[in-house]
């Protein structure tokens, strides 16, 4: 659905990182985790097309005030990376966005007596918050969140709330193990004795990696990709990902953002 | 004062009688059906498929797409799902909606066009046929086929002669001359002719030394290309007879409205969709206010009426 949006906050958490907080309808505040929605940052034509956001949380916004109405809302986690994320950053309060959403495939929640994996890098958390909203009720969750420095280190408070154990890793060691973050999940799957599931969203090396090794440990993974879209609808076919038996020769692609942004890890062609 | 009566919207187009003049361009519409849920399938004129071809193509490797200033460039490689797979699972959504579906087709030599036209003219779900020509031709060299008058005839001949359904030319713009590729097209059989495909570009990333695209260059489409096809389809509506549809960067009722002043019966609304998903539906909307704004009573009254 398309929907203008008010915006209720939009603030840095982090340098170069902020979360935006917005008001939507309730078929939007009942997004499933892995769904995102695509932004309008203006109404010009520079630029052009829409940006892809993870959704990172849902909620019911209750105004201070006596006697206001209570109201659905969206939360985003981006990162300033170029014009369209950069000019939503200057955003305020109470300016208004043209939103189309939720899009695409979310995580499935799988069986509750799994031990939960969620591996994040950098703004790859964005669309693990509410998954880990969702799992944290019925599962253990542990959280696996890497990054370049501390800066990359996104909301780790709030996943610490839902009761969910933490391990942060950064490559120049300024905040948790000095290291890449696949290190710490390593190490965990070691001493787990039941079953567990992995689920990953970050750079497309660290999916890489964790995709490597979900298959040969044997645990179902799901990562969520990102991709260049222009539409989010599935007509422009500009964000498809390489599937598993994808080779020059036998080409096969899956369009991220309808029969994604979440898929089995085994689905897709890994490894280059 | 004029009383705000409904101006008639109608166009005909080749033969077709479109509700009103406006009609999804290829490649940014899917199959029609991904769409259903923005637009009001019947508040539009017609819509157009994706680009099919005999077989289905998997397209390029990524990156495929990339923004620029006003626009966009593409290189998805033509995926499409092959004639087919669109007759089993495309076909059956165009009989729950009232609005022609012009079925968008290529190939790689002139018997593969015409295999096509022969195929699609089976089928009665397909109102009418768009020839994309701007692929390569791989039995001469890879030339272009819309970037040559005869080879660009000889295609529209091919596909003349297997079927009677109205059969539109999409032109390229990235000719010497326009004009006389409208002109082989029209002799050749067009019934009508839609102009502008994308513009060839291309786009740098200035750290990595390397083009932004896979494919390196790209099709250039949005807002940035509409002065160029303006010009296009002004200078092609004087030289022929045929109805000419105009295409290229379209985002609002203003922008269809001038092309229809340059001699376009009918405009493509082809990267506005992708900002705007409804896009389309409120183009014609807008265009119909606008007549009544101006107490205009016949869209007709605007094709090729610029006065200079």
């Amino acid at each position: 659905m398309q929907f203008t949006s008010l915006i209720l906050s939009n603030v840095e958490v982090s340098p170069g990182y902020w979360r935006m907080r917005m008001t939507a309808p309730p078929e939007c505040a009942a997004s499933r985790p892995g769904q995102f929605v695509m932004v309008r940052v203006n109404g010009a034509i520079d630029p052009l097309l829409r940006r892809p956001f993870g959704i990172f949380d849902v909620g019911t916004y209750i105004p201070a005030q006596s006697g206001g109405q209570s109201q659905p809302y969206l939360e985003m986690l981006y990162r300033v990376v170029g014009k369209g994320t950069s000019m939503l950053s200057t955003l305020h309060g109470s300016d208004l966005l043209d939103v189309l959403g939720p899009l695409g495939r979310g995580f499935d929640q799988g069986s509750p007596d799994e031990e939960k994996l969620i591996v994040g890098g950098g703004v790859g958390l964005a669309p693990l918050y509410l998954l880990a909203k969702e799992l944290a009720t019925k599962s253990k969750v542990r959280l696996f969140a890497g990054g370049r420095t501390r800066d990359d280190i996104l909301c780790i408070t709030e996943f610490e709330r839902l009761g969910v154990e933490c391990y942060t890793a950064t490559e120049d060691g300024s905040l948790g193990e000095q290291g890449l973050v696949t290190e710490a999940l390593l190490r965990r799957l070691d001493h787990i004795q039941g079953r567990a599931a992995i689920y990953a969203c970050g750079p497309h090396g660290m999916l890489n990696a964790v995709a490597g090794i979900a298959a040969e440990r044997g645990i179902s993974c799901q990562v969520s990709l990102e991709g260049y879209m222009a539409c989010g609808v599935g007509a422009c076919l500009g964000c498809v990902a390489p599937g598993h038996s994808h080779s020059p020769d036998t080409p096969d692609f899956r369009c991220v953002c309808t029969e994604g942004p979440v898929f089995e890890s085994g689905e897709l062609k890994w490894g280059e | 004062m004029k009383s705000a009566m409904k101006p008639d919207m109608s166009v005909n187009l080749a033969g077709m009688q479109l509700r009103n003049p406006v009609i999804t361009a290829s490649g940014t519409f899917g199959y029609g059906e991904e769409f259903a849920e923005y637009v009001d399938m019947e508040s539009i004129g017609a819509f157009i498929t994706k680009g099919l071809s005999l077989n289905a193509r998997a397209g390029n490797p990524t990156p495929r797409i990339v923004e620029t200033p006003g626009g966009m460039l593409n290189a998805i490689g033509l995926q499409n799902v092959g004639i087919d797979a669109f007759i089993a699972k495309k076909v059956p959504y165009f009989r729950t909606v009232n609005t022609p579906a012009i079925a968008n087709f290529f190939g790689n030599t002139v018997d593969e066009y015409a295999e096509m036209a022969r195929r699609l003219n089976e089928i009665p779900e397909v109102s009418a046929l768009e020839i994309n020509i701007s692929c390569p031709n791989v039995k001469q060299g890879g030339i272009v086929f819309g970037t040559d008058p005869d080879c660009a005839a000889s295609v529209v001949s091919a596909c003349r002669a297997v079927t009677g359904k109205p059969l539109i030319v999409k032109l390229s713009p990235n000719v010497t001359d326009v004009v006389a590729m409208a002109r082989a097209c029209e002799n050749a059989g067009a019934d009508a002719l839609s102009l502008i495909n994308t513009l060839i570009g291309m786009a740098i990333d200035l750290n990595k030394r390397r083009p932004i695209l896979a494919n390196i260059t790209g099709g250039f489409s949005g807002p940035a290309i509409k002065p160029v096809a303006l010009r296009m389809v002004w200078q092609v509506a004087k030289a022929v007879k045929v109805p000419v549809i105009g295409i290229g960067g379209i985002m609002n009722a203003v922008d269809a409205l001038e092309f229809m002043l340059a001699g376009a019966s009918a405009v493509q609304i082809g990267t506005a969709s992708f900002i705007n998903p409804g896009a389309a539906q409120k183009i014609a909307e807008d265009m119909e206010a606008w007549l009544v704004a101006n107490g205009i009573d016949d869209i007709k009254s605007m094709i090729g009426a610029l006065e200079s």
